[in-house]
């Protein structure tokens, strides 16, 4: 990087003033607010009570430990992610490898693949809705029509299909977020590494595994990161199709805060449970920044 | 054609559709389904879409759904707000962010990697994190319900990506023009808004229109910080789902409705989005 600092005779104020404006959103809307919320969560603070708002120290902290609710969404948090993230992954790279390749109308169909990054959550949840819907949805029917089932299946009010059809929207809204990603980074590799592989004789799985492969490990690496941050803090979706049930059966970390701020109007519980849930994903974080960079080491 | 070249050739055929026609065109069924099927649900009759055998193709097209929901419900006055806030929320954050992109970009000073890569490490709060305190804010200072409060929501999380996204943009520009101002006895102003500004026009409008699509399609915070006056479009239809349990008629045209204006915006912009988030990712 090029650094700019012309001999000037007099001190600059221009790059101190450029960056006012943005100092004040970043101060007021972001620091505060999270030194704010930290806060809160050593509190008693809940706004049809605020009167009574008092510093109770770690009481959120250990209610929450003991609290049924809390113990669940962990588990189906874990699920959520681990099963969403690698599946988008895999969907998204066959998506991109196949329209990496010249056919008519490509242009068209990559664009036309994109829309659900750019659908709003609460469109997408209402469509599945009317899809996954128990009296006159369409999978419902289809899958009667095929004879796998004889009876309607409520598939959203069922304790075990809730998580797991709201998993298959999750991994549906992604794709096209990894598929433009990697699209973007394959077409970065230069041709003749394919060209010399096809006179070495290569097949394609091959020229897939040494030259594709290692030449997007950077792409996924960030990608897949990004992904799992933004699935695991993803509540809208699921606010929108189930609010977390039956009981607590769909309940993820995210949701269960957001309710809890929400609906119950409890600050300083929510908050608790939100850093809980910050914590738990900086230990997702290191543990997965770890495990690659160790990968490297050993290559 | 001799025999053996045909068998080649449909030996090619086959291989072509077994390993890429098909498998794309099921991924493609996937993505594309649900929304033909809300399409389809928003043009029938109301009368065709409950029924024991799901009924395909609509005996009529009709618009009546489209009708009731621009003359008989909030949604006319909910888009407006929307696009108030998604536009305003563009301008405000790409103001800032331009300005701070260009001295992180351009001017070496302690703490600047830091700063950048803390900013990335924002992404990692839960928005349920900023909501309670802002919802406290925005109480004291009286602007709860207020379309322009969901502004300031935003910007916690499109200033910083604006940062992050033109910082990068402006590394990408070539810096001779700049030092040939500076020569020639440009300030820094003079500098920015007349070398550089230019230059990095095509992702303004990219970060821009990320930025409007995202406010456009927030709802957590939007379902906090609105009333019924202010609601956005967002909240507009999913209170649909608790006024009338069944109200599909209105849920699906009023999901084509918003999903087209975002959909056009992505179209014209892709090529600018998508090469500005790969590099902004790639070289994070």
């Amino acid at each position: 990087m090029k650094i700019f600092s012309p001999k000037l005779n007099h001190f600059d104020f221009a790059p101190i003033i450029m960056l006012i404006p943005a100092a004040i959103i970043l101060l007021c809307v972001i620091l505060y607010p999270i030194l704010n919320a930290i806060g809160m969560s050593f509190q008693f603070y809940v706004i049809s009570r605020w009167k009574e708002r008092r510093f109770v120290g770690l009481e959120n902290y250990i209610k929450i430990l003991s609290d049924d609710a809390f113990h669940v969404a962990i588990v189906n948090s874990l699920r959520w992610v681990f099963i969403t993230v690698p599946s988008q992954f895999l969907v998204g790279l066959i998506l991109a490898l196949l329209l990496n390749r010249k056919f008519k109308g490509r242009g068209f169909i990559r664009s036309i693949c994109m829309i659900p990054w750019v659908t709003s959550g609460v469109v997408i949840a209402l469509m599945w809705s009317w899809i996954y819907n128990s009296n006159f949805g369409v999978l419902n029917d289809i899958l009667k029509r095929i004879g796998l089932i004889s009876t309607n299946i409520a598939f959203l009010a069922n304790h075990d299909t809730a998580l797991n059809s709201q998993i298959v929207v999750m991994i549906w809204q992604g794709i096209p977020f990894f598929t433009v990603m990697l699209l973007a980074s394959m077409q970065s590799i230069p041709l003749d590494l394919y060209e010399a592989a096809n006179v070495a004789g290569a097949n394609a799985l091959q020229k897939f595994r040494y030259i594709t492969l290692p030449f997007l490990m950077p792409t996924i690496f960030i990608t897949s990161l990004l992904r799992f941050i933004w699935v695991a803090n993803n509540v809208d979706i699921i606010y929108q199709m189930t609010q977390g049930g039956p009981g607590y059966s769909s309940l993820t970390l995210s949701v269960y805060a957001y309710m809890k701020a929400q609906k119950s109007m409890d600050f300083g519980y929510a908050s608790a449970l939100a850093v809980y849930g910050t914590l738990f994903m900086s230990i997702l974080m290191v543990v997965y920044i770890r495990l690659l960079n160790k990968k490297e080491q050993n290559r | 054609m001799t025999t053996n070249q045909f068998f080649n050739n449909s030996k090619y055929w086959a291989k072509k559709i077994l390993f890429i026609y098909f498998p794309a065109s099921l991924i493609l069924g996937f993505i594309l389904i649900p929304y033909l099927w809300t399409l389809l649900t928003s043009v029938k009759p109301t009368e065709e879409m409950f029924t024991k055998e799901v009924i395909y193709l609509p005996s009529v097209i009709t618009l009546k759904n489209y009708q009731k929901l621009i003359f008989e419900t909030s949604f006319p006055s909910s888009i407006f707000n929307s696009f108030k806030v998604a536009l305003t929320t563009s301008l405000v954050s790409i103001f800032s962010a331009m300005l701070a992109a260009y001295v992180f970009a351009r001017y070496e000073f302690k703490g600047n990697r830091l700063f950048l890569g803390g900013i990335l490490l924002l992404y990692m709060f839960p928005s349920v994190l900023y909501l309670m305190p802002l919802y406290s804010m925005f109480n004291k200072l009286n602007i709860l319900g207020n379309v322009y409060a969901l502004v300031i929501a935003y910007t916690t999380t499109t200033l910083p990506y604006g940062i992050w996204l033109l910082t990068g943009y402006i590394r990408e520009i070539p810096f001779e023009m700049e030092e040939a101002a500076r020569i020639d006895g440009a300030n820094t102003w003079q500098t920015f808004f007349q070398i550089v500004l230019p230059l990095i026009r095509p992702g303004l409008v990219a970060a821009g229109s990320f930025i409007f699509i995202t406010a456009w399609n927030e709802y957590l915070y939007a379902v906090m910080f609105t009333t019924s006056k202010s609601t956005t479009l967002t909240v507009m239809l999913s209170s649909l789902v608790r006024e009338y349990t069944v109200s599909w008629d209105l849920l699906t045209s009023g999901g084509i409705l918003a999903v087209v204006p975002v959909a056009t915006l992505f179209f014209f912009m892709q090529k600018q989005l998508i090469s500005g988030m790969a590099a902004g990712s790639v070289k994070g």
